[in-house]
């Protein structure tokens, strides 16, 4: 083992390799519930070339590889469950390129969210990201290799529907280019008019190749945000407002809430709807059709807009939302963890229902948490709880019911989002056996030696 | 249960209906008024019941001191009644819910109390406040919970407000100095109407600016300026404290501008009118109110409720009006900065 240190010495430096405790303790654990597995190696590589060189040496040694991020998906995707070498990317965070009227931008595999909104702001204020309600430094290439998404959802889709190339380090070593820029200079189109491979790689949690470059849709940014939010205190009417408001096509984003803390927020259902505009006539001509279209709920009494009073609208329109780590330490002790399947939004009633239900039979704390992905095409339904990391008993229940969330889910005929390894057998357990057989072949194809983050979507 | 004092009679033998007729939402001639005003005593089905917008005004209207407005609000709470959608109801009730976060100073004899307000907290800083300032109280427990007429929840002011009064004498408070003229008019209204034991003195805190100017007489630079007057749905319910608007504005040397909504005719900030009657009648509301102070070439918007500060604040300045509090604009005069600004 000590070679294979000396090895990866050679490739990037001994300030960038670590087999030492402290570095192996930090890098086995993510701030979920996930038991700890503390990797062999932690390696920080700054370029594609050198991400190569480690892929292609854990390949010939049959060492496992996991590709980590920010590291914040809490279900345990970077955490190297059978050791290996741990590949922290966050070095390799170059924005390399905008090209300001196609509305595109190249970033390389470690840059975060953090970084590319604020290099945005301030080279091209006119263009802007989906950037998701997660903490900064969540990486923008791991958030579309999970299917993540942000404020521009309900808009233009998961974020990785976003995707317009990318440059990936196969298991074996090969970097291919995916997309246009396979043939051109240009990064626009990540497969169409040609094959769109991006799915070899999108959604596979790393277990397919290392992503070194992404090419990524960007969006106008209009000059002023604002918030309106509807409240209902009958969940069944929320798919039908969904699919109103959604026909208006006049919102940025559309987040619902349902939570029993502090009591004003008990009771209700709120849909957070954000609104853009360039001009005051512009904002107000959206927010009146917005109005108009949820008038007949403000005729029956059933749901009326909250006045957001303006020292509260920061809350609602700050990117990412800071009340979400807020919400992580309720408990105190800083335990948080949430199940987001993806549903219809028409199961909006029934995982509402099955959150408050959960959280009185496991006695927890609790916060429904949903965005809405695309014309209302379906959601994602967040089952948060909170816990303090010093119960053991309150973090085993958590377990339990997020274990609940996990088979209800799917009884809904929904599928898990980011999914924990034990989700993942879950639903292969159900998926139809002839596409498992076929991301069996693509994998068994891509990763002949079963190198890249073992465990994960291991077919059979 | 706690009941309205309302007397029939002094509405037999009423003339002018000015509850109804002077209403700025419902129009009614005397006579149609006259029967029905008659159908809300009674408690039978009138359209005033829905047509209200919940602005406090006729409480102000009625020569009789005969709480009309009261009587709309109990007799819409009998027939089940939302004024605004459900869930906002709720909210509301669920918000000012006391849950024992009470906040308190050095509370003596003489405290002054900001309600459920922390911006009120903000508000009464420097010079003004210097001798009362370390006695206050703040917190739902001391919530005067007069915004439930707006929501036709008499019931939970009938609940809540004997607490709230207890809550206070508890503290050893003597006299009551209410930063919230809602407050005020609460324990000099609305409690009286419904027979609530008020066992402490208020004051208003109009009144309160006014003794304290005088006793910086010397600090004030005359402002020089002229304003027009927010005055909000509460001020309804006690406009005997209104001439202190106008004694405070002499003592700082600011001219009040003649304007169509003011005084009886003033137009509230629209907030609660967006939640009971919807967008398109409190844009007009709004709209019309500010248009009429920029006409009427007023430097100044000054206000006395800090939400309709926080309703029209922004709206205003965006129309060249600078908003600003009536704390505020004293402790302008006296050369100290104002606490609340736009953005």
């Amino acid at each position: 083992m000590s070679d294979m240190y000396e090895a990866l010495v050679k490739i990037v430096g001994k300030n960038y390799v670590s087999n030492q405790k402290e570095e192996r303790y930090f890098y086995g654990r993510d701030p979920g519930l996930m038991s700890p597995h503390e990797p062999d190696y932690v390696v920080m590589p700054r370029t594609t070339e050198e991400v190569q060189k480690i892929v292609k040496l854990a390949n010939k040694e049959k060492i496992p590889v996991v590709p980590k991020g920010g590291g914040l998906a809490l279900t345990g995707l970077v955490i190297p469950l059978k050791g290996g070498i741990v590949m922290d990317m966050k070095r390799i965070d170059k924005i390399l390129e905008v090209n300001e009227r196609a509305r595109y931008v190249i970033v390389e595999g470690g840059t975060t969210e953090g970084g590319l909104k604020s290099y945005l702001e301030k080279h091209h204020p006119s263009l802007r990201h989906s950037i998701p309600d997660a903490p900064p430094i969540a990486t923008v290439v791991a958030n579309a290799v999970i299917h993540g998404q942000g404020r521009l959802t309900q808009q233009y889709g998961f974020n990785s529907d976003m995707v317009t190339g990318l440059e990936v380090v196969l298991p074996t070593g090969e970097i291919c280019r995916i997309g246009s820029c396979s043939i051109s200079k240009y990064w626009f189109s990540r497969g169409a008019p040609m094959p769109d491979l991006s799915g070899l790689f999108l959604g596979w949690l790393g277990t397919t190749g290392v992503i070194t470059k992404m090419g990524l849709k960007l969006y106008p940014r209009k000059k002023i945000r604002d918030v309106e939010v509807f409240v209902t205190d009958k969940e069944d009417l929320v798919p039908d407002i969904l699919f109103k408001l959604t026909h208006t096509e006049m919102v940025e984003d559309i987040n619902i809430w349902c939570q029993p803390h502090p009591p004003m927020f008990r009771e209700n259902h709120h849909v957070t709807i954000l609104i853009t505009g360039d001009s005051e006539e512009e904002l107000q001509f959206k927010k009146k059709m917005i109005w108009d279209a949820l008038q007949e709920y403000i005729d029956s009494k059933d749901g009326g807009f909250m006045w957001v009073m303006p020292d509260a609208k920061p809350t609602f329109l700050e990117m990412p939302l800071e009340s979400l780590s807020k919400f992580a330490d309720v408990r105190k002790g800083g335990g948080f963890e949430y199940s987001g399947p993806i549903v219809l939004a028409e199961d909006y009633p029934e995982c509402s229902r099955k959150l408050a239900e959960l959280a009185v039979k496991y006695k927890l704390t609790y916060s429904g948490m949903v965005r809405v992905i695309g014309r209302s095409h379906c959601i994602m339904f967040g089952f948060a709880y909170t816990f303090n990391r010093a119960d053991l008993d309150e973090m085993d229940r958590v377990r339990k019911a997020l274990h609940e969330v996990a088979e209800f889910a799917l009884e809904q005929g929904g599928t898990h989002w980011k999914p924990t390894v034990d989700e993942q057998k879950m639903m292969m357990e159900r998926m139809d056996p002839d596409t498992l057989k076929l991301m069996g072949k693509i994998k068994g194809l891509l990763d002949p030696n079963g190198i890249m983050n073992p465990r994960n979507w291991e077919v059979g | 249960m706690l009941a309205l004092e309302f007397d029939e009679t002094k509405c037999a033998n009423c003339k002018a209906v000015s509850c109804l007729v002077k209403c700025q939402y419902i129009d009614l001639d005397k006579d149609k008024a006259k029967i029905e005003w008659q159908k809300v005593i009674k408690g039978e089905d009138s359209p005033v019941l829905d047509a209200c917008t919940t602005c406090y005004a006729c409480e102000e209207y009625c020569p009789f001191g005969n709480h009309p407005f009261y009587l709309i609000v109990e007799r819409q709470e009998e027939r089940g009644m939302f004024t605004a959608p459900r869930p906002i109801t709720k909210q509301w009730i669920n918000m000012c819910e006391p849950a024992g976060k009470f906040r308190l100073g050095k509370v003596k004899e003489q405290a002054l109390s900001f309600c459920f307000i922390p911006a009120l907290r903000s508000l009464a800083r420097g010079r003004l406040f210097e001798s009362a300032l370390p006695s206050w109280i703040l917190g739902a427990e001391f919530f005067c919970n007069v915004v439930y007429l707006h929501f036709a929840k008499t019931s939970v002011i009938k609940d809540r407000l004997p607490k709230i009064t207890e809550n206070i004498e508890k503290q050893g408070i003597k006299e009551l100095i209410c930063l919230h003229d809602e407050c005020y008019g609460s324990f000099n209204s609305l409690a009286p109407a419904y027979g609530i034991k008020v066992p402490f003195k208020t004051t208003h805190y109009f009144e309160y600016l006014y003794n304290k100017l005088k006793e910086h007489k010397d600090a004030i630079k005359p402002l020089n300026v002229e304003v027009a007057y927010q005055r909000n749905c509460s001020a309804r319910l006690v406009p005997e404290t209104d001439h202190f608007v106008d004694d405070i504005f002499g003592l700082i040397g600011v001219d009040r501008v003649e304007r169509e909504y003011d005084g009886e005719n003033a137009l509230c900030c629209g907030e609660i009118i967006r939640m009971v009657k919807g967008y398109k009648l409190a844009d007009d509301v709004q709209k019309r109110n500010i248009d009429d102070i920029v006409n009427a070439g007023a430097e100044y918007c000054v206000f006395n409720c800090p939400f309709c500060y926080m309703a029209l604040a922004e709206k205003m300045a965006k129309r060249g009006i600078k908003p600003i509090h009536i704390i505020d604009l004293c402790k302008l005069a006296i050369g100290e900065k104002p606490a609340l600004e736009v953005g």
